[in-house]
């Protein structure tokens, strides 16, 4: 069932670039369609899983692969990586709406984009580490194309920025791998494994570079600060759905590795090193803020607003490092504020991007003092951004907010410094209202004239995203408590 | 049952708030009419929860439930609330022409947020509550967005309350930290050095929201928005919430050392520095918004000082009164154009019912007897007076204040017989509203006075001489009009000098960093990585394949020496024998 989810874009992509004949309606369409019936699939799960009595990993399959170096196809989900699998889910629905106007080589486009869907959902399923490192190097390689071959602009060379940036990380993060399959006796990248007995528990030296490889190897990734200036060219010269896709999904790649992996296979050098992880995240969340909020280019702008969110993941897994007896319940707080910001900054800045690139379809600028009064020829597009943008700097009755209270809260809660990030929350709400305000309200400057505003395409893709944003934001239980497990499991885990 | 009277008084308002903002112009038609419909409906479930006072817990976070509870406090609160939601929305629907159903919807996810706000138990319902309402205020006070002025604006406003309100983030967190779990009731039980960043968080919030010491300003940038808008947020609602919030948390306040004196402390000032600043002010606006900061003033102080049912008291009359304050201000400047005193002198005259409710309202601001901030405003003070003399002799100067800025609003409206000219009448729909709400200044002065509280008539005599010989020390001689009060204290500047300025500096240094040095260093490692590869693309052939081409050569060489024997000649073969053999035999006897 969970590798059907995972395949089925890749059989459908198969056909799409062996046929030539195909039509650009009917490869639109085709892509609308597989990701929905693999989104109903992955709704299918949701609901067996949601209702089963036992949590933890289910779904589980396993295949021998290498066996020589211990490696299998093995696959599964939880708490943790069901939330990410439905995001991608969704995310990839949304992008094959709102491409139904694109004019550059349909077919093309939806067979790398369901290629590309394949590599995701394949890396939240993966419980193998080469399994997860090969989906891990795919999706660099799906993503290079769809920036090089759909961008604008400067778009070969942020693509090249992209992929040699990311590749480096991922060789830091094979280097961890390899690390931890010669730590373990008998050798294995079983995750189950690995995660059932962590490997290195008496080497602090040892497990501490280990860490290291998987920390740069998933900051590059996340990204964090210092090492995310590959990120606002790559989304400035991206299409929009790949910006969608880069920010929405392969972000939470890096983020996912450290609940994932990091945390639960290296416990004792987590703890060890919480504080770098602390101060990372701190530092990320403030000065992506900032540098966010001196940008003049829109799609600029919500890149770094993705350093501040991404932040908060960083700054919550690490309090959650820091292990006091009676800190267990702000510690579960904090790892399900992380993962609840994971999917919903993977909606709602999915939304902004694809908002974003209505700007360049319709004026190839996202300049932002170069529009303004927006709102009186575009009411529609103006909302939407604005519900977006309220979104993003995390106002009650949205996603973020949920996910923002619970890292605070938490994360102040067992470790008091986190508090000293709390500005970025005022930073952001302060550039994005100076954003609505620059470019849409105001007299009508010169390239607003003329703005369409949003087809029923743009609409809808965006809408399906905002909705979810708004459902989480106002009924959160439902994924709470799909997480809530997956993280007390999680805590427990880095406290033993 | 009585727990959907709570839900549902939540949730109608919101549901019907968000339909109308969403479907936009496609529901002007309706707009009008639902909103009224909802908003009285709100005002009879806003009595049913008072009278049944219904509690409600939906689960959140596994630390906290999203609780609702109506009690004592809230009772009192909410059907003025609801009250004044109604009459404001009366007034916007006769006032407000453009895109009513915005409007509308907004006010009622205004109202929606508010009385959350009110029947918040736990901190995340305080919290989901307090910043909905920032954030309509930003869109109400930006409603008119065609300025860009006014949604800059709103931005001022949302933003300084939301720095104030990371103070709610901070204390969530310490009650979590300090053991207390997050209702509201049970803060004050966190571990004690804990419970001060708890209290410290949940002050500095109230004191934004209220628009006391050093908040005020945005309360002044606030007033770009409708009539109706400051009507119920910037006096009856949302900026009472601040002072409201202190109420609730009083047994918090009262648990630490500090806080209480603090906060009665916060209030006193701001009741004096703010009555400065409205007695200042030459736009009538301008007037009623520092005066509202000053009035709420003497909430705060309630709330430091533990006079929790006084507090409650001044909430409701100022609300009421400043309601009708604004309205009528609203209802000339729809008429007028104007909202600057000089313009309005005499307005009271032309419109005399408008008039009548004004002076009524201006007067119970004043707190002359026996109208109700007179006998709410003694409540305050009388158990400040048993706190401590200074902070009731503060009082005593903030009264007079009050009196002074009332006056002078007062005074100047219904000054002589300068008409001012415009449109002919104000309608029923603008001074229905107007005038229950200027009955309720009058007569809200009950819930201070025996039997429903005790009274100190020494006080009362004391606040009315104060109220009425200032009253007639403004008619005689007018009011100065210094500098520093007409600007606000200078504190948007200073606000603008101290955080905004230095943080956009810091914002353009860093993104100049990063651009240079951060990206800078990723492309210099980059590019040293070609220049490296280009050294060794070029030492690669000049040292390796040169090694390689000489040891071919020196092998030739060798080779060619190598041939040189070969000559054929059978003599030369011999010696060359010889040679070999004497050479042998030497090394072997040599080695033997």
């Amino acid at each position: 069932m969970l590798s059907l989810v995972v395949f089925l874009p890749l059989a459908a992509a198969l056909p799409l670039v062996a046929v030539p004949r195909i039509g650009d309606a009917t490869a639109r369409w085709t892509w609308v369609a597989v990701t929905a019936a693999d989104l109903g699939l992955l709704g299918y799960v949701w609901v067996r899983y949601a209702t089963a009595d036992r949590p933890g990993l289910a779904y589980e399959e396993q295949l021998r692969w290498i066996p020589s170096v211990g490696s299998s196809y093995h696959v599964g989900v939880d708490g943790l990586s069901l939330p990410l699998l439905a995001l991608t889910g969704v995310v990839f629905v949304a992008c094959a709406v709102y491409a139904l106007r694109e004019q550059r080589r349909p077919r093309q486009q939806a067979a790398l984009n369901l290629f590309l869907q394949t590599t995701c959902l394949g890396l939240f399923a993966a419980q193998d580490l080469l399994v997860f490192f090969v989906f891990f190097d795919l999706s660099i390689v799906g993503m290079y194309f769809v920036i090089a071959g759909w961008g604008h602009g400067d778009a070969a060379r942020s693509a090249l920025k992209f992929f040699l940036y990311t590749f480096l990380g991922s060789l830091a993060l094979l280097l961890g791998f390899i690390g931890l399959y010669l730590a373990a006796a008998p050798h294995t990248f079983d995750m189950v494994t690995l995660t059932r007995n962590p490997p290195l528990r008496d080497s602090p030296l040892v497990g501490g570079l280990v860490l290291a490889a998987l920390l740069l190897g998933l900051a590059v990734k996340t990204p964090t600060v210092p090492f995310h200036t590959w990120l606002p060219p790559a989304h400035t010269d991206a299409p929009a759905v790949g910006s969608a896709v880069l920010a929405g999904v392969l972000l939470k790649m890096g983020t996912y590795g450290f609940v994932r992996i990091a945390m639960p296979m290296l416990p004792d050098s987590w703890r060890a090193w919480a504080w770098v992880l602390i101060a990372v995240g701190i530092v990320s969340v403030l000065y992506g803020a900032l540098v966010a909020l001196a940008q003049r280019d829109l799609k600029r702008m919500i890149a770094y607003t993705s350093v501040n969110h991404m932040g908060y993941v960083v700054l919550a897994v690490g309090a959650a490092g820091v292990v006091a007896p009676d800190t267990t319940a702000a510690r579960q707080l904090a790892v399900t504020g992380a993962v609840t910001q994971m999917v919903s900054h993977g909606l709602i800045t999915g939304a902004l991007f694809l908002l974003a690139g209505v700007m360049q379809e319709r004026h190839r600028s996202y300049q932002i003092d170069g529009y303004g009064g927006l709102a009186q020829v575009a009411p529609r597009y103006a909302t939407f951004f604005g519900v977006a943008a309220f979104a993003s700097l995390g106002l009650p009755a949205f996603s973020g907010f949920i996910a923002e209270f619970q890292i605070f809260t938490g994360g102040i809660g067992a470790a008091p410094v986190v508090a000293v990030a709390l500005p970025g929350i005022v930073v952001t709400a302060a550039l994005f209202l100076r954003a609505l305000q620059r470019v849409f309200t105001g007299p009508l400057r010169r390239q607003s004239a003329g703005f369409v505003d949003i087809s029923p395409a743009e609409t809808w893709s965006t809408g399906l995203l905002l909705a979810l944003v708004v459902f989480i934001g106002v009924l959160p239980r439902p994924l709470l408590g799909i997480i809530e497990p997956a993280a007390a499991t999680l805590v427990h885990q880095v406290g033993r | 049952m009585s727990a959907a009277v709570l839900g549902l008084l939540v949730l109608l308002p919101a549901l019907v708030g968000a339909g109308l903002a969403l479907c936009g112009a496609a529901a002007d038609r309706v707009a009008r009419s639902l909103s009224l419909a909802t908003a009285a409906v709100g005002l009879g479930l806003a009595v049913g929860a008072a009278l049944t006072r219904p509690a409600v817990s939906m689960p959140f976070l596994p630390q906290a439930g999203f609780g609702l509870g109506v009690d004592a406090l809230s009772a009192a609160v909410l059907p003025t609330i609801a009250a004044v939601t109604l009459l404001v929305l009366v007034f916007a629907a006769a006032d407000i022409a453009r895109s009513p159903a915005r409007f509308h919807g907004l006010m009622l996810i205004f109202a929606a947020a508010v009385t959350l706000t009110a029947t918040a138990t736990t901190l995340p319902a305080l919290l989901v509550a307090w910043e909905v309402m920032g954030a309509t205020s930003y869109a109400l006070i930006g409603f008119e967005w065609q300025s860009e002025e006014r949604v800059g604006a709103g931005a001022v406003a949302f933003l300084t309350t939301r720095t104030a309100d990371l103070g709610l983030y901070l204390a969530a967190g310490a009650a979590l930290a300090g053991g207390s779990g997050l209702d509201l009731s049970g803060l004050a039980a966190a571990s004690p050095g804990w419970r001060d960043v708890v209290c410290a968080g949940v002050v500095v919030a109230a004191l934004g929201k209220a628009a006391q010491l050093p908040f005020s300003y945005w309360l002044s940038r606030a007033m770009e928005g409708p009539s109706a808008v400051s009507a119920l947020l910037h006096s009856a609602a949302m900026v009472a919430m601040g002072g409201y919030l202190l109420l609730r948390v009083q047994p918090l306040l009262a648990s630490t050392r500090w806080a209480d004196v603090t906060v009665a402390w916060a209030g006193a000032l701001t009741a004096v520095a703010l009555g400065a600043v409205a007695v200042g002010q030459r736009d009538l606006k301008q007037l009623l918004a520092a005066s509202t900061s000053a009035q709420l003033g003497f909430v705060v102080l309630a709330a430091g000082v533990g006079a929790v049912t006084g507090g409650t008291a001044q909430l409701v009359a100022h609300a009421a009164t400043k309601a009708a304050l604004f309205l009528a201000a609203g209802a000339w400047l729809s008429a007028l154009g104007t909202k600057r005193l000089v313009a309005l002198r005499g307005a009271a005259r032309r419109w005399p019912l408008v008039g009548v409710a004004f002076g009524v309202a201006a007067l119970a601001l004043a707190g002359a007897p026996p109208l109700s901030l007179w006998a709410t405003k003694e409540g305050v003070l009388s158990a400040a007076r048993e706190f401590s003399a200074p902070l009731y002799a503060a009082g005593l100067v903030a009264s007079l204040l009050s009196a002074a800025y009332a006056g002078k609003a007062l005074f100047v409206l219904w000054g002589d017989d300068a008409r001012p000219a415009g449109a002919d009448r104000v309608g029923a729909g603008r001074t229905v509203p107007i005038a229950v709400l200027a009955t309720g200044a009058a007569t809200l002065g009950v819930l201070a006075l025996p039997p429903l509280a005790t009274a100190d008539p020494v006080g009362l005599a004391v606040a009315a001489v104060i109220a009425l010989g200032t009253l007639a020390a403004v008619h005689r001689w007018g009011v100065p009009e210094p500098d520093w009060a007409r600007h606000w204290l200078g504190l948007e500047r200073a606000a603008n000098a101290v955080v905004v300025n230095p943080v956009l500096g810091l914002a353009a240094a860093l993104a100049r960093f990063d651009d240079r040095w951060v990206d800078g260093g990723v492309v210099a490692i980059s590019g040293s990585t070609l220049r490296f590869a280009d050294t060794a693309a070029l030492a690669d052939d000049r040292v390796v394949d040169g090694a390689v081409s000489a040891l071919g050569r020196g092998t030739r060489a060798l080779a060619a020496l190598a041939r040189r024997p070969q000559t054929g000649q059978l003599h030369q073969y011999y010696t060359q024998a010889v040679a070999v053999l004497v050479v042998a035999v030497a090394v072997l006897w040599l080695v033997s």
